[in-house]
């Protein structure tokens, strides 16, 4: 009788709450959320098994062939929602059973081993914060970009894993060990070459994201993660580490993730992902309004912590520190903002990050200076110019170097 | 005393981390074999077999050409073959010739991955290399000839010289 009470409870409720939000249909066909009923008056849903994002709330990723984009200015704070977090994928999304992988270690180790996820997961377990960021994110050519289209190829997890040292002692790593191959389980079987150094610093293997499993976009069940280098280093699907006295010269560290530099050089093996920042408040499509403007973004390095960011309201003459958001963490996304009066004239917003280096996010024209016209198109971190108009109309301001 | 000495053998037992967790097992030698297919510069890692350009055009035409073009330079994707295009091709950007086996057989054709036998990767390695002007015709390709093949633009590689700091590389 209890049991029968609940239920109709449940489903009272639930019909309930179906009722104080209406579903109708707009000019261009889609079905919108609209409130027709004071919620107080009605009695809401109960606790359910999963949580849902407000039907009022849709942001998503923007998707391509190769990859799909962060909404970087639909974000609050520095955590990515996994289910945001970008992708860029070169032989699909493979489908693992948990119970069938499996991560072999060989090559130049005192004893090649095969650890299954349950054993990744018995090992000392570590978590981290850190931004992953593909080395291709940056895309210009038009005003109404969003921050996006122009660098939506980084996202933020607290990931969670087994370091890579754990298991080069548990293997038994040869001391002349210098590079090990990452190989990924996917249908390009992708591969990287990476120092051992990097391996006993900082490589972890991650099982987890933010709380949770790996989600398969991000290499479910296990994947390499090295805190601060370029994307496609941190080889997703993880099936195998071989280790070896030189690096593999695989196609995706040499035909790609290299770039041209001056006088018809290409470099190779570029790791460290360099210091960067956005400002994704206020950026194309917002409206502007006169008054106060809190100037939000984030900055970030793969070189250690972020020290400063400063804002520019005039086009780059005068330059002021933005607050940081504490705690500023290693390799992490690290949250800005600046309190700005706009009077309504227009100009130029910008950030500019400073790393514990000394590194000073360049300009688009400081990269070209650099590395020549012809420069390629990854590790282009360049400072980003918003132009506000007089109507309040927020655009990107697109520069040439080709 | 005894109690503090308790203690303090407790938190030694807390923080000390063994140097092995004895957690895994040893992979068999096949185990190893199955997976490991990466190919090194020194042609560590290539099979036994050989291929030809001829054999390799048939296998190139077939399965292709479909994404990458007639003669290797149509596309719609990568462009592979030509050293004076815009794009970045065999002949004008892969610095070692060893990278084309290992990915070939890898990860292509794009929509069968895996599925070539060796003898045709060794045979669609030298229609592309001879595409792109690297070898002649009749050369064949085999794990004595392919990593000795100088690339063309093996010269223009060089390491990252980006180390933080102020200057801007």
């Amino acid at each position: 009788m209890e049991e029968k009470k609940i239920k109709r409870r449940t489903l009272l409720a639930g019909a309930a709450a179906a009722a104080s939000l209406a579903f109708i249909k707009i000019a261009s066909g889609q079905l919108v959320p609209v409130q027709t009923a004071d919620p107080t008056k009605i009695l809401g849903p109960p606790p359910g098994e999963i949580g849902t994002r407000s039907p009022f709330e849709h942001p998503l990723k923007i998707t391509s062939d190769t990859s799909s984009r962060t909404p970087l200015q639909d974000l609050f704070g520095t955590i990515t929602p996994s289910d945001l977090h970008f992708e860029r994928h070169h032989g699909g999304v493979p489908a693992i059973d948990p119970h069938r992988y499996e991560l072999l270690i060989h090559g130049m180790v005192e004893k090649p081993m095969i650890f299954k996820l349950a054993d990744l997961k018995r090992f000392p377990s570590v978590s981290r914060i850190a931004f992953l960021e593909c080395s291709g994110n940056f895309r210009s050519g038009k005003e109404k970009m969003t921050p996006q289209e122009i660098c939506g190829l980084t996202s933020q997890s607290e990931w969670t894993g087994v370091m890579l040292s754990t298991l080069f002692r548990e293997v038994g790593v040869h001391p002349k060990a210098t590079w090990f191959l990452a190989e990924g389980s996917d249908a390009a079987v992708m591969t990287r070459s990476i120092p051992v150094k990097k391996g006993w610093d900082d490589a972890m293997i991650a099982y987890g994201q933010n709380g949770e499993a790996l989600r398969p976009q991000q290499g479910y069940p296990a994947r390499l993660f090295l805190p601060g280098w370029e994307g496609n280093t941190n080889v997703k699907w993880i099936r195998r580490i071989e280790l070896s006295d030189q690096p593999f010269m695989t196609r995706e560290e040499t035909s790609k993730y290299t770039e041209e530099i001056k006088d018809g050089k290409i470099r190779q093996f570029s790791f460290d992902m360099d210091a960067r920042s956005i400002i994704t408040f206020p950026a194309y499509p917002v409206q502007l309004e006169k008054g106060w403007v809190e100037i939000r973004g984030i900055a970030w390095t793969g070189r250690g912590k972020i020290i400063t960011v400063e804002i520019s309201t005039d086009a780059g003459k005068n330059w002021y520190p933005a607050k940081l958001q504490d705690p500023i963490l290693d390799k992490a996304h690290v949250a800005f903002r600046y309190l700005w009066q706009w009077d309504g004239r227009e100009t130029e917003i910008m950030s500019r990050a400073t790393d514990e280096t000394g590194y000073i996010q360049p300009t688009l024209k400081q990269l070209v200076a650099a590395r020549g016209k012809d420069m390629g198109g990854y590790h282009l971190n360049p400072v980003t110019a918003w132009v506000i108009k007089r109507d309040g109309q927020v655009l990107f301001k697109p520069e040439k170097w080709k | 005393m005894r109690y503090f000495l308790l203690i303090f053998l407790a938190a030694c037992k807390q923080t000390h981390e063994p140097e092995r967790f004895n957690l895994g097992r040893i992979a068999t030698a096949a185990e190893i074999k199955a997976w490991d297919i990466d190919v090194r510069p020194d042609g560590r890692g290539l099979p036994e077999g050989s291929g030809t350009v001829s054999e390799g055009r048939n296998i190139y035409t077939a399965k292709c050409a479909l994404c990458h073009g007639k003669t290797g330079v149509e596309g719609p994707y990568n462009v592979l073959v030509g050293d004076t295009t815009k794009a970045k091709t065999i002949g004008n950007y892969w610095p070692y010739a060893t990278t084309l086996f290992d990915y070939t057989r890898r990860a292509m054709p794009f929509n069968q991955p895996g599925s070539l036998t060796d003898n045709e990767v060794y045979s669609i390695t030298a229609f592309l290399l001879h595409a792109n002007k690297i070898i002649d015709s009749t050369t064949e390709m085999n794990k004595h000839t392919l990593p000795a093949i100088v690339m063309p633009a093996h010269k223009y590689f060089v390491n990252d010289n980006r180390q933080g700091g102020p200057e801007v590389k």
